[in-house]
C-alpha cells in the first residue's frame, strides 16, 4: 500500500473516531463512578440538535459548543435524578433516555433540516503541520479534534494521577466504603454523569458542526452505541479508549477507501466491518472473564442506597 | 422510536375511530403517502412531499393527504402501509423502491383501495409503479462534469445494486464519455440511502482519490457539503441543493412528482385507474435541470441544456445501440434502443466503467 492512500486512511480514521472518542470518554468517566449510561445516542442526539442550533441563530460556533454541552448535561441531569436519587433501573432508565433524546432533538430541530452554517475549519499548526506524514495526520485539524486529544490527556491525568480520580474509582468499586469514608457517593456520581453528558454532547456537536456541518434527524446513526462497547474494549483504560476510537474508525472508513481503488466486494459485507469488530472484541475480551472481572468498576450499575449500612 | 411516527399512528387511531361518525357523500378523496426518510431530507422524500402538498392544493377540499415518514423498508412498512388502508385511505403512495413487497402484500389485502408504488417492478390488479427517468438527467449531469473534471476522475456514491443505481452509473459515464474521452467513474457503494456521516465519509474517501466531482445516489446534502469544503464539484440529487453548497453546486436534478400525483388522483375520482407502469422524465417535466451555477464556464452551461433539450425532444436516447458491457457481450443491437422493460434490468456495466457490480 503506498504511503499517501496509508496517511489517507489514517487521516479519515482520526475524523470519524473523533466523535466515538469523545462520547466514550464521558462514558467512562460515568462508568468508573459505577452507573452505567446507556443514554448516550439520545445525549449526542440533543447535543448535536442545540449545537446547530445554537451556531445558526447566534453565527458563533463557541456559543453552539456550549449550548451542545448544556444540553447533553440538561439530558444527563434527567438520568441522574432518575437513577441516583430515585434508584430506578440504570439499564431501562438509559435506554429510555436514548429514545426521549432522539424523538425531541427531532421534534425541536425540525424547523432547523436544511439550514446551513459555515462548521469549524481545519487549522493546520504552523511548523509542526510540515512534517512529513506525521504533520498532516496530527496536527492539521479542526478544533475539536485538538480538543479531544487534549480531553484524552486531561482524563487519563485525573483518573489515574489525581485524588479526584481516586475518590472517582472508590465510589465506582464500593461506594459503601467510600461513603464510610466521608465521601459523598451520590455527588460524586452526579459530577460523573452530568461530565458524561457534556462530552456527548460535544460529540454530538462534533457530528453537526464539523464532521457534516448540518442538522438532521437520528444523524449520530448509532453512534452512541458503537461508543458504548467501547468503553468495554478499552477495558476502562483512557488511553486503550483512544486505540479503539481510532481502530473503529479505520473499520468504517477501510471500506469505503477500497472500493475506491477497486475492490469489489459486497457492499453489505464491507458495511457490516464496524460491528463485526465490535462483537470479536467483545469476544476477545470475554473470553478472560478474570480480566474482565478486574477491569470493569465493581458496583457498576448499581444502585447506590445511602440508608444500607 | 420517531416522534412523528407516533403522532400519525395516533392520528391513525384517532381518524379510524371517527371514520363510521363522518361517512359521508361528499367526504374528501383520503390518499396516504409512505417515506423511507424524513420529509426535511430536502432530496428524495422532500420532493414527494412537495408533490404530495401541490396535489392537496390543485384539488382544493376535495382530496385530503396523510403522511408517515422515516419507513424502514421491510416488516415496518407493511403495518404502515397497512394502517393507512384500514384507516379508509383510496389511493396510498408508497415511495421507495424497499416498500415493493409490502405494498403488495398489503394490497391483496385490501383489493379496493389502489397503490402507487415508486421505482418497482411489480405490480398487480390494484398495484401501479411509477418511475423517473433519472438516466436522461444523470446522462446530463455527465455531460457536465466530463467537461468540468480536471483530474478527469469523476466519482459516484451509489446506494445499492438495483437496475435504476446501475441504470444511472451507466448514463453518467455515457454523458461524460461522449465529451471527455479520457474519463473515469469511480463507484463507492455505501449501502444505504441515507446516512449523512457515511455519505460524507464516501465523498471524502473519493476525494482522496483523485475525483473531482461528486455525484450521488443517495439522498442527503452531506456529499454536497464535504465537496464544498474541499473546493470540488457536485452536483445535487433529487432535489434543489444549491444552497448547501453556492459554489460547488453545479445544478440539480430535480425530481417534481406532482403532475403524477394530480393526474392519477384524477383518474381515481373519474373511475378511470388502471394499473399501468409510469415512465416520466424531461419531456413530461417531471424531471428537471434546476438552478445551474451561474459561475459555471459558458461552454459547460450551453452543453447542459443542449443535452437535456436533445433528450427532451425524443432525438436522443442515452441508450442507443450498439453498445456493449464491461465484458465485451453486446447489449444493444446497432439501431436500437431500450425499452422500459429493458432499462428496468439494466444490471451490467456499460464498456469503459472498469468496476464489477456486487452480489
Amino acid at each position: 500500500m503506498d504511503m499517501e492512500l496509508f496517511q489517507q486512511i489514517l487521516v479519515a480514521a482520526i475524523k470519524t473516531g473523533t466523535p466515538l472518542l469523545l462520547v466514550a470518554l464521558g462514558e467512562l468517566i460515568c462508568e468508573k463512578s459505577g452507573v452505567l449510561n446507556l443514554g448516550q445516542e439520545g445525549m449526542m442526539l440533543m447535543g448535536a440538535m442545540a449545537g446547530f442550533a445554537g451556531a445558526y441563530f447566534s453565527g458563533n460556533l463557541a456559543l453552539g459548543l456550549l449550548l451542545a454541552m448544556v444540553a447533553g448535561m440538561m439530558m444527563a441531569g434527567i438520568f441522574a435524578l432518575l437513577s441516583l436519587n430515585l434508584n430506578t433501573n440504570q439499564v431501562a432508565t438509559g435506554l429510555a433516555l436514548t429514545i426521549f433524546g432522539s424523538g425531541l432533538s427531532a421534534f425541536l430541530g425540525a424547523s432547523l433540516v436544511g439550514s446551513t452554517v459555515n462548521g469549524f475549519k481545519p487549522i493546520a499548526i504552523p511548523l509542526l503541520s510540515d512534517i512529513p506524514f506525521v504533520g498532516p495526520l496530527l496536527f492539521n485539524h479542526d478544533i475539536l479534534v485538538y480538543g479531544s486529544f487534549v480531553l484524552v490527556a486531561i482524563c487519563w491525568w485525573v483518573v489515574n494521577k489525581t485524588r479526584a480520580g481516586l475518590t472517582l474509582r472508590a465510589v465506582g468499586e464500593n461506594p459503601y466504603s467510600a461513603n464510610a469514608l466521608g465521601i459523598k457517593v451520590i455527588k460524586v456520581r452526579y459530577i460523573a454523569v452530568l461530565t458524561g453528558g457534556a462530552f456527548a454532547g460535544l460529540a454530538g456537536a462534533y457530528m453537526s458542526l464539523s464532521y457534516t456541518p448540518m442538522w438532521m434527524e437520528n444523524m449520530t446513526a448509532g453512534r452512541g452505541w458503537i461508543a458504548l462497547s467501547l468503553v468495554v474494549f478499552a477495558s476502562w483504560r483512557v488511553g486503550y479508549l483512544m486505540v479503539g476510537a481510532y481502530l473503529f474508525g479505520v473499520a468504517s472508513i477501510l471500506h469505503l477507501v477500497m472500493q475506491g481503488i477497486g475492490f469489489t466486494i459486497s457492499p453489505n459485507l464491507l458495511a457490516m466491518m464496524p460491528y463485526v469488530a465490535t462483537i470479536v472484541v467483545m469476544v476477545i475480551i470475554s473470553s478472560n472473564p478474570i480480566r474482565q472481572k478486574l477491569a470493569a468498576p465493581m458496583s457498576l450499575a448499581k444502585p447506590f442506597d445511602s440508608r444500607r449500612h | 422510536m420517531k416522534l412523528n411516527k407516533w403522532i400519525s399512528a395516533a392520528a391513525f387511531a384517532v381518524s379510524s375511530l371517527l371514520a363510521p361518525a363522518s361517512m359521508a357523500a361528499d367526504e374528501p378523496l383520503k390518499v396516504g403517502f409512505v417515506y423511507v426518510g424524513p420529509v426535511g431530507d430536502h432530496g428524495w422524500s422532500y420532493e414527494h412531499d412537495q408533490g404530495r402538498i401541490e396535489m392537496e392544493q390543485h384539488f382544493g377540499g376535495k382530496v385530503s393527504t396523510t403522511f408517515v415518514e422515516n419507513v424502514p423498508e421491510g416488516a415496518d412498512a407493511e403495518r404502515v402501509i397497512t394502517q393507512l388502508a384500514k384507516s379508509g385511505h383510496d389511493v396510498i403512495f408508497t415511495t421507495s423502491f424497499g416498500f415493493m413487497n409490502p405494498t403488495i402484500k398489503a394490497a391483496k389485502r385490501f383489493p379496493k383501495v389502489r397503490f402507487e408504488h415508486a421505482t418497482g417492478y411489480k405490480r398487480s390488479k390494484n398495484v401501479s409503479t411509477y418511475i423517473l427517468r433519472t438516466y436522461e438527467g444523470r446522462y446530463v449531469s455527465g455531460v457536465a462534469a466530463g467537461m468540468t473534471t480536471k483530474t478527469n476522475v469523476i466519482g459516484y456514491i451509489a446506494s445499492f445494486p438495483i437496475p435504476e443505481v446501475i441504470r444511472d452509473i451507466n448514463a453518467v459515464y455515457l454523458g461524460a464519455k461522449s465529451v471527455n474521452p479520457d474519463v473515469q467513474i469511480k463507484i463507492v457503494w455505501v449501502n444505504t440511502w441515507y446516512d449523512p456521516g457515511k455519505e460524507a465519509d464516501a465523498a471524502n474517501a473519493l476525494m482522496d482519490q483523485g475525483v473531482d466531482i461528486i455525484l450521488q445516489h443517495t439522498d442527503s446534502p452531506a456529499p454536497l457539503i464535504a465537496a464544498e469544503k474541499r473546493g470540488m464539484m457536485g452536483i445535487g440529487q433529487a432535489s434543489d441543493m444549491s444552497h448547501f453548497a453556492p459554489t460547488a453546486h453545479m445544478f440539480s436534478i430535480r425530481d417534481v412528482w406532482a403532475p403524477h400525483y394530480i393526474r392519477t388522483v384524477e383518474e381515481v375520482m373519474a373511475g378511470s385507474w388502471k394499473p399501468e407502469d409510469y415512465w416520466g422524465g424531461f419531456a413530461e417535466e417531471i424531471l428537471q435541470v434546476v438552478s445551474v451555477n451561474p459561475t459555471l464556464p459558458e461552454e459547460v452551461k450551453t452543453a447542459i441544456s443542449s443535452s437535456e433539450a436533445k433528450i427532451k425532444s425524443g432525438q436522443f436516447h442515452p441508450f442507443t445501440g450498439p453498445m456493449k458491457d464491461n465484458q465485451g457481450k453486446e447489449v444493444i443491437p446497432a439501431g436500437k434502443t431500450l425499452n422500459d422493460k429493458e432499462l428496468a434490468s439494466v444490471m451490467w456495466y456499460v464498456e469503459g466503467i472498469d468496476a464489477t457490480i456486487p452480489k
